[in-house]
Parts: C-alpha cells; structure tokens; sequence
C-alpha cells in the first residue's frame, strides 16, 4: 500500500479535548440539582450527543479520515433515529 | 503470497465492526425509550437508588482513559514508544479503577437483595423492575465491552514495548483505540439515562 | 490480458496444496474460493435436513386428523425446519456462496480484504448450526416456539430455546462478519479504474446485501440476548406479569428478520442480473436503475418491519403508516423486474439452464412479490394474518426465489468453479420437475390459506384434505426434482468447460476454469472508457 499522510494530534489538542468533555460532564450532572421537569431528558440527550460529537471528531480521529467515514456514520446514525422514531411511534400513539 | 498491508481498509472494518455495536446497544436503548415512556414516574423514583457519585467518577475515568488512549497513539507516531506504554498504563489503570467501582456498586445492589428475579425485585412496581433491569443488563453489556478493550488494549500495550508496533505500522493499536472510545460513547449516555433521570 | 490468463501454467484453486493437504488443506484455506465452497456444502446438508423436515410435515397433514406423530411433534418440526432453512440456509445463502466465490474475481481482487476472518465466518457459521441443532437433543425436548421464537411463550415454554437463540446468535455474529469483510473488500479491492458504476451487478448486490447483514443483525442479536435474560435472568422485558412488552419483542424481532428477507433476495437479483444478459447476449438494460434500486431496496426495507405484526395491537396510525411503507419497496423491485424482461426484449435468447432457472425465479418471485402487496395492505392482512397464505407467499419469496435464483446460480458458476460442464438436458428436466412440483406444492396453499385455514396446524378441517393433498403431491414432484438436480451435478464427468462457456462478460469468464489460486496472472485494470460488460 502506498503510505498514507498521517495526522499527528498533539497532546496539547486531547487535552484541551479532555477538559471540555469533563466541562460537559459538570454541566450534565449540575443541571440534575435544578428541576426542568420534562426537558430533564432532553437536556441530558443533547449535552451526552455534543460529547458524543466530540469524541467521535476528534478522539476517533473523523476529523482527519476521508469523508467516506463521516458519511457512513451519519448515515448509520440516521438510519439508527428513524427506526427509534418509527418504533416509539407506535406506543405513543397507542 | 506477499503480504497485504492496507491500513485504511483495516480501520474501514473497525468502524463497521463499531457500527454493528452502536446498534447492539441500539436494541437496548430502545427498550429504555419504550419503558421509559411507559414508566416514567417509575423511572424517576428508581434513579434514586443509582449512586450518581459512583456515576459520576466512573464517568471521569473512563475520559480520562479516552484521552490516554489517544494520546499513545500520538506517542506511537512520534516514535516515543516508552510514553506510548505509560499512557496505555494509564488506561488500564482507569478499566481497572471503572471495573472496581463497578464492582462495589453491584456488590451492594446484589447485597441488599436488588438483582434481577430476586425476591425483593418481584415486591416492586413494574417500571422499577423495568429500570433495574436495564441497569443491569445495559451496564453489565458495557463492562463486557470494557473487558474485551482493555485486552486488545493489553495486547497493543506489550506489542509498543516489544516493537511490533511502529510509528510506520500501528493500525492495531489504533483499532484498539477506536473500541476503547466506543466503550467510552456507550457510557456517555447510559451515564445520563441511568443516573441523572432524578 | 485475456489470452495470457487463459494459458495458465499455475494449479487451480481446486488442486493447490498449500501447507496442508486433502481435507485439512480446505479446512484451513483462506482462499475466497474455497470458502465459498465450503459454505455451499454445508448449506447443502442443512438444506436436505430442511427439505427433508418439510416432506415430514407435509406426511401428516395428507389428511385430518393424527396420522404419524402428534402435534408437539409437528410444533418441534416446523420450528426446526425454519430455524434452518432461515438461518443456516437463506440468510447465509447466495452472499456467503456465490458471494465469496464470484464477487471478488468480478472486482478483480485476489481474495477479499480479510480472508483470515471470512474463515472464521464460516467456523461460526458453523459452531452456530451445531449448536442450533444441538437443541433437539438436549434439555427438554425440542424447541417448539417456532422460527420467530415470540415471546412470552418462548419465555415460559419448558423446551430447549436457549441452544436455539444461542445458534442463531452466533449464525448472526457469522454473518455480520462476512457483511463487513465484503464491505471493506468492494471498497478497497476493486480494480484500478474500476469505479462503483462501472462494477458488476452482482458485486452491486452483494455490497448492498452486506450493509444490511450488518446494521440489521446486531438488533436481533441483542433481542436473542434478552431472550436468554428473560429466560435465566426474569428482566422481564417481554414478560407483561413484570411490567414487560411482548410487542415490543416482535418490533425489535422484525427489525432484523425483514431486512433479512432482503439479505437474502438481493443476491438472488443480484445473479439474475447476470445471467438475463449473458443469455440473452444483450448489455444489461438500465444498469444504474438496477445498481441503485438495490441499494434503495436494502434503506427501505429497513422501515418496513411492523407490516409482520398488524395484528399485535400496534396503533392504527402506526400501521396504516408501515403499511404504505411496505407498498414502497415494491417499487425498486417492481424496476428490476422491468429491467429483467426489457433486457430480454428483441435479445438473441439462449435457453441454457442457468436461464431458464432465472425465468423461473422472475415468474416465482413475480407471484410471491404481489401476494406480498395484498399481505401488505392493512385490510387485507388481518384476514388472511397467520394462514396458509401467509406460508404460501413467503415460500414463493423464499424458495421459489432464493432457491431458484441459487440453483440458477449454481448452474451458471458451476463450469467456473469446477472446470467441468453438466448435463444441459437433465438439468432442463430437473427444472421442470422442480417448476412443476413448486407451484403444485405451494399455490393451493393461497387458495386454503384465502378459505381460513391457519398456519402452524397440526390438524385441520376436512375442506382442506383436497389443497393439502396436491400439496403432498408437489412436494413429491419437487423432492424428484431436487434429487435429479444434485445428482446431475455431483457427476463432476462432463466435458471440460472452457474459460468462458456462456458467453460472460465479466472478469471471471476471462480467467480460466477452475481459476488458479489467485484468480489473476496480471491484475486486471479498466480504462476511464471502459464500462462495466466489457469483458467478452
């Protein structure tokens, strides 16, 4: 195989990667203590996906893979929602 | 036959394999997002019996790992094979720290008689069988998963210090890495779903 | 290229010794090739214990009433009978046979891109009919819940249905592998030059087949894994007496086992794709249609799952919504079948076996295609849910077009894989005994299934002794058929084939039969002018 260009990450960038995840995880459990009711899951949801978001970026390396990558887990995960989505949709409408 | 190097095909297969796990647990969190709407309230009164401190450590730790992870690969690559098997340390050092906290928690839930099909788990509300029973099966299916990365972990670490992994040629240990981070994605919202729902 | 590949000093695959020789040379090959074979035999061996469960069933149902055995029997045979035919048979199928075999010399590829892990494929596939099979004699007795394994009655029956989930666990882990190094090999290995449009279409099939082997298992993996929860553990999650949700089991079932019917019928239009224009010595007509109808086939069928439980209780909106769904992927398939049949049209037609088996497969599947649109249309469905009907139609899906777009497959690779020709005549009248025992065995079952008989029976009423009859008599036919097939083939004394016996215009009729070890003597490239068929 022909050598591929390889990026190197710096320590420095996994570890300001480091200090924003912990930041998230600060943010998620400290909204526990204030009572939003039903937007408790919501908000959950959203900061684990920006986490989520963020480890795929730039711990697993999606930033610097070819797009092919990026697309087959978008798409993975569209398929993934729409079969929640389609499956709740039964028992909320029952 | 001369041997067939194509590292990018190798990582190409990891992620599907990734893909295949992402939609394993997928079943589950279905299952949580059914009974979760069904049960709601239930749900709520049984999170509290979920230490979120425990949660919340493990959380730290396995980030923390995450990050030791990716950062040998960067040692790896710069050809500082001696800090690449000190941050792999470091990570199983977390697995073990995760593994151990994991370990007093069900230990407790077991001890006061709260596991799947016991006694006092019959005397409880549908929802809350329906929570604890996620709980378990959900975290014992990750801690699987942490078990089976932290020995292609172990494996990568000793192949780094022997030099069979190389700055040229560490496709393995990057697979690895990519598992240990979907251990971590995995926890990144059961930690949440479980813990947080007070 | 052509002409140097031809003359081929080196051994084919066939004869290659490698480190080991005789049996355990093959056991341990990583060869694309022989793995390929090797799932074909194994398949074949399931494939007669199916048939030969069938006839079983098809035995006692000849009249009303007990004749043989009685109906704990007959739960533990067609349980048996479709565990092995979906799992260790169908699903496996073309993908895993034709696929490993075909697919990477049409890429013009040595091998696939693992090949150490496509033999660990075919150990688990292996290790997972073992231990399926070990289920019947084990523990307490046959399992007896059926191929769809429902809870809550697979929770609470005392038979032996953790070996049963535990095989098809492990049959499933089989297939995801084999899905992904198929994957990996369409993306990495194809020839230099040789974009996604201007691949075959059976490899084309095949990719789109391996995207669903692998997002679609893992779902029923994790539903195989509560089952044993459920059944050593009590979570509870199907059980309705812990607050559990048997529908749910079925939606999380069907998630997978529909898009598994497609795992199965891609390939099968996968290869009818190739032999419609070989033998009719025409370029295939609407080649991105098809290219792109299957993977259109393979997203939308993953939505379509809930039109198997329109009598479980779902919500209406839920399924009037899965319903329309349902009618949608008829389209693809609709175009395929067009593209088939215009192909076809003011071609100069050659009816060799291998065509007239595709024939065969398009008028089947046609059949089985439009009963599944009254299947799934809502009114419909819940008269005729869980009868004959039901068996009737995905018989014809399954059998009549996998099986017949397998044989078809069989008939037309067979020169390749082993460098001999077959009978061509009585391969035709296996055909036709096959052809004719099929529709006598499965079409009065429509029309019984229409009358309200159900399925799963082990007993009926007497207005049905007439359907269930022919029935039997068919299934005489088909089994005369089979046999006559099989024994044409395991003749291996025919002529010698030659490189390319049909007139094929992909890459493996441009390298000899039975191809050497690494298929090509000079890797093949395309051209930025050459299109897909150019290999004549």
């Amino acid at each position: 195989m022909t050598a591929e260009s390889v990026h190197i990450t710096s320590y420095r960038t996994y570890l300001w990667v480091l200090i924003a995840l912990l930041f998230l995880t600060f943010v998620t459990i400290t909204v526990t203590w204030i009572d939003l009711s039903a937007l408790t899951v919501l908000v959950a949801l959203v900061i684990a996906s920006v986490k989520a978001y963020i480890v795929l970026t730039w711990f697993m390396h999606l930033k610097y893979e070819s797009s092919l990558f990026r697309v087959l887990v978008i798409v993975v995960l569209a398929i993934y929602a729409l079969v929640i989505g389609l499956t709740y949709f039964d028992y909320l409408l029952r | 036959m001369e041997e067939h190097r194509d590292d990018i095909g190798a990582r190409l297969g990891m992620w599907i394999f990734i893909f295949t796990e992402i939609l394993l647990f997928g079943g589950l969190f279905l299952v949580y997002a059914v009974m979760r709407a069904g049960y709601s309230a239930d749900f709520h009164q049984a999170a509290h019996h979920l230490n979120a401190f425990i949660g919340a450590v493990n959380t730290l730790v396995l980030l923390v790992s995450s990050a030791t992870v990716a950062m040998s690969i960067t040692a790896v690559q710069k050809g500082d094979s001696k800090k690449g098997v000190i941050l792999l340390l470091v990570t199983l050092v977390c697995a073990g720290i995760f593994l151990v906290n994991k370990y007093f928690e069900w230990g407790h839930k077991i001890h006061i008689g709260l596991y799947p099909g016991s006694d006092l788990m019959l005397t409880l509300n549908h929802g809350s069988v329906m929570f604890f029973s996620l709980y378990f099966f959900m975290t014992g299916l990750h801690m699987l998963h942490l078990v089976i990365g932290a020995i292609v972990l172990t494996i990568a670490m000793v192949k780094v210090k022997s030099g069979a992994i190389t700055p040229n040629k560490y496709v393995l240990l990057e697979n690895g890495g990519l598992y240990w981070h979907l251990v971590d994605l995995i926890w990144i919202f059961l930690f949440p779903l479980l813990y947080l729902i007070t | 290229m052509t002409a140097e590949n031809i003359h081929h000093p080196e051994p084919s695959y066939l004869e290659y010794r490698g480190k080991y020789k005789g049996l355990l040379g093959w056991l341990t090959t990583t060869d694309h090739k022989r793995i390929g074979l090797m799932y074909m035999y194994a398949m074949m061996v399931f494939f007669i214990v199916g048939v030969i469960l069938g006839e079983l069933m098809r035995l006692e149902l000849f009249r009303p009433g007990q004749q043989f055995y009685g109906p704990q029997v007959y739960n533990g045979l067609f349980t048996l009978h479709g565990i092995i035919m979906i799992f260790t048979v169908v699903i496996p199928g073309l993908a895993a046979v034709f696929g490993n075999f075909a697919m990477p010399i049409m890429i013009g590829a040595k091998d696939v891109a693992f090949p150490r892990l496509n033999l660990f494929s075919w150990y688990l596939f292996i290790l997972g009919a073992a231990i399926a099979l070990s289920s019947q004699f084990m523990g307490d007795g046959p399992p007896d819940t059926g191929w769809t394994f429902y809870a809550p009655y697979s929770v609470t029956t005392h038979t032996n249905v953790i070996a049963a989930v535990l095989g098809a666990f492990v049959l499933g882990f089989s297939s995801i592998l084999t899905g992904l190094n198929f994957i990996v090999t369409i993306h990495r290995l194809r020839a230099p030059g040789m974009t996604f449009f201007k691949m075959p279409l059976f490899p084309w099939a095949v990719y789109a087949t391996a995207w669903i082997q692998v997002l679609a298992t893992p779902i029923v993996g994790i539903t195989l894994l509560m089952i044993i929860a459920e059944r050593t553990l009590r979570i509870g999650f199907f059980d309705p007496n812990l607050g559990g949700d048997p529908v749910l089991y079925q939606h999380l079932f069907w998630i997978y086992s529909h898009p598994a019917v497609y795992i199965m019928i891609l390939p099968a239009m996968g290869v009818v794709t190739e032999i419609i224009p070989t033998f009719s010595q025409r370029r295939v007509f609407g080649y991105k249609a098809i290219a792109l109808s299957s993977m259109a086939i393979a997203f939308v069928g993953y939505f379509v799952w809930a039109h198997h439980m329109f009598t479980s209780g779902m919500s209406s909106t839920a399924r009037w919504i899965f319903s329309l769904l349902t009618f949608l992927v008829a389209v693809p398939s609709a175009i395929k079948v067009f593209n088939w049949v215009t192909t076809m049209y003011k071609g100069s037609i050659d009816v060799k076996p291998p065509f007239l088996y595709s024939l065969g497969f398009i008028f089947l599947f046609m059949i089985g295609g439009l009963t599944g649109l009254s299947l799934g249309s809502l009114a419909t469905n819940i008269h005729v849910h869980d009868t004959a009907y039901v068996v009737a139609h995905f018989h014809y899906i399954v059998f009549g077009g996998v099986g017949f777009a397998f044989f078809a497959a069989l008939h037309y690779w067979y020169p390749k894989m082993y460098g001999r020709m077959y009978n061509f005549k009585l391969a035709n009248i296996a055909f036709v005994f096959l052809f004719a025992g099929f529709n006598l065995l499965y079409f009065p079952q429509f029309i019984i299934g229409l009358m309200g008989m159900p399925r799963r029976y082990f007993d009926y009423l007497p207005q049905f002794t007439f359907g269930m009859q022919l029935s039997f008599y068919g299934g005489i036919l088909l089994a005369i058929g089979l046999v006559l097939m099989l024994y044409n083939l395991f003749q291996k004394n025919g002529a010698k084939a030659p490189a390319n016996p049909w007139g094929g215009s992909t890459l493996e009729w441009t390298i000899p039969s039975p191809p050497p070890v690494e298929n090509f003597d000079v890797m093949p490239e395309m051209g930025p002018d050459e299109e897909p068929y150019d290999y004549k």
